[in-house]
């Protein structure tokens, strides 16, 4: 026999590359697990009866709210007779509020498509896959670059006068340059979990603000004209 | 009482027609629940095991199912629908008027199925944030993300084709609002804005071809990306465990 030989115990998923995996455990090494395998529980029943009950309770809920609300209906379709404000379905007025400041090709192509695009590549960035802390490192210089890209993206909106979209855009600027103030590895708390976060928490919850504050006033602040009303004074 | 019952179900399911249909028996053991999924043409889309953790509440909210129980909700009442419905008009809006006060039941069938589809789009988005707070759009899922971006837009234009069919004012000029953005495409606006209505306004061309997205290319389109959704789920690995969890291998 050949002299003996320490091993380390790997974890190893890729069943390609090593599809028998032998772990010799001598007397210095131990077969520590890094990682446990979970405790597995059979789909049928399990999941399948989860799935079911979550089902059966928003469909007692859509029920009740269809027994409640009647889904609007107006009169007859009108080629001749626009109503005032004419709305899109709710899920397009935060477009429809943007169509107010920027020419159609701009708020109805090139932004739903950049988003669209967007979302597709989110996965295939290693920045994204990654999830570094955007603060961990390169603070001072990435601070000055996301510094310049935040006043410029709020002046255009400014000059534009996009109120509606500069405000969340401070909102989330605020807490982003917030965490950069703060040391991930100290901090506990509130601002300790905004300080771990990635480029992509702080770009995608920058949409989700926008999407939900233009949808809400598309749908309630905007009456004849696409003018500018309080929808408890109506 | 109970065990005649029992019996007598175990009766029917270790009958001879019942078991060349479902042949997975009537057994308890982990071998017929897996069995159980195995054999089942739409049940085999989902793995035998689960991970005990992703069943939490709080790691899906339970959204992607919740989803999928909307669409279904919509086939069922969109079909009935279907029964009463003529994509003609100005028949369609008469159509509506008969649900109101003609058809049993009608105007719970036509509320059922708009607010599961004001529903279905809420949760849909809803899901696709959740996927992403929790990270679980990360290799190897990461085509199983682009997939649910395009069942995002189906889910979108499923909406916005039945938006016009009630033919009244709210769809005529809902739709028509959406048609002038299509029109601001460069190039081809016009061409692609003609396309999609059958005209130069929304008339009864474009109703007819809304009727057949909402309810022919579209659906159909949509079970076929829920289905490799879900089997996608499977194959990369289960639903997302978190962070600190064990990753097995596709199975």
């Amino acid at each position: 026999m050949s002299d003996p030989k320490d091993f380390v115990a790997v974890v190893d998923s890729d069943v390609r590359k090593t599809p028998r995996r032998i772990a010799f455990i001598t007397k210095r090494t131990s077969p520590q697990v890094r990682v446990k395998d979970e405790e597995r529980v059979m789909t049928y029943p399990e999941v399948f009866f989860r799935t079911a009950v979550a089902i059966e309770v928003l469909a007692i809920a859509l029920v009740i709210t269809s027994l409640r609300w009647d889904a609007p209906l107006e009169g007859l379709a009108d080629p001749m007779h626009t109503p005032n404000p004419a709305k899109a379905p709710w899920y397009f007025l935060g477009l429809q509020e943007l169509l107010h400041y920027f020419p159609p090709v701009v708020a109805g192509v090139l932004i739903p498509g950049l988003v669209v695009m967007a979302l597709i590549v989110i996965p295939y960035f290693n920045i994204n896959v990654e999830a570094e802390g955007l603060w961990l490192r390169n603070r001072a210089k990435r601070l000055r670059i996301f510094g310049i890209v935040v006043v410029v993206f709020c002046i255009f909106l400014a000059v534009y006068k996009v109120w509606v979209a500069l405000v969340p855009t401070v909102i989330v600027a605020a807490f982003m340059f917030l965490a950069a103030q703060t040391d991930p590895q100290t901090t506990r708390g509130f601002r300790g979990w905004l300080a771990s976060k990635p480029l992509s928490f702080w770009i995608m919850t920058w949409f989700l603000f926008e999407l939900i504050v233009l949808t809400a006033i598309g749908t309630f602040f905007r009456g004849p004209g696409w003018s500018w009303v309080w929808p408890w004074r109506a | 009482m109970a065990s005649t019952l029992d019996r007598l179900i175990d009766q029917v399911r270790e009958n001879r027609i019942w078991r060349s249909i479902f042949r997975s028996g009537t057994g308890e053991s982990n071998l017929h629940r897996s069995l159980f999924v195995q054999q089942n043409v739409f049940l085999h889309l989902f793995s035998v095991k689960a991970r005990k953790r992703t069943l939490e509440f709080s790691a899906t909210w339970y959204l992607g199912a919740l989803t999928f129980g909307t669409f279904l909700i919509l086939v069922i009442t969109g079909v009935l629908l279907m029964l009463y419905y003529h994509p003609s008009v100005p028949q369609a809006y008469v159509d509506m008027k008969d649900l109101q006060f003609v058809v049993s039941s009608g105007v719970f069938l036509r509320n059922l199925h708009r607010w599961s589809a004001h529903a279905m789009v809420f949760l849909v988005f809803a899901h696709m944030f959740k996927v992403f707070y929790r990270g679980a759009y990360r290799p190897p899922r990461e085509f199983n993300w682009v997939i649910g971006v395009v069942l995002l837009l189906m889910t979108l234009l499923l909406s916005y084709t039945g938006y016009l069919l009630p033919w009244d004012q709210l769809a005529f000029w809902a739709v028509t609002v959406g048609s002038n953005i299509a029109s601001a495409v460069p190039v081809m606006g016009g061409k692609m804005r003609f396309l999609m209505l059958g005209g130069t306004a929304v008339n009864a061309n474009a109703l007819l071809r809304f009727y057949v997205l909402h309810c022919v290319i579209l659906p159909f389109a949509a079970i076929l990306f829920i289905a490799i959704h879900f089997w996608r789920i499977r194959k990369d690995g289960g639903i997302y465990p978190g962070e600190s969890a064990a990753e097995g291998d596709a199975k």
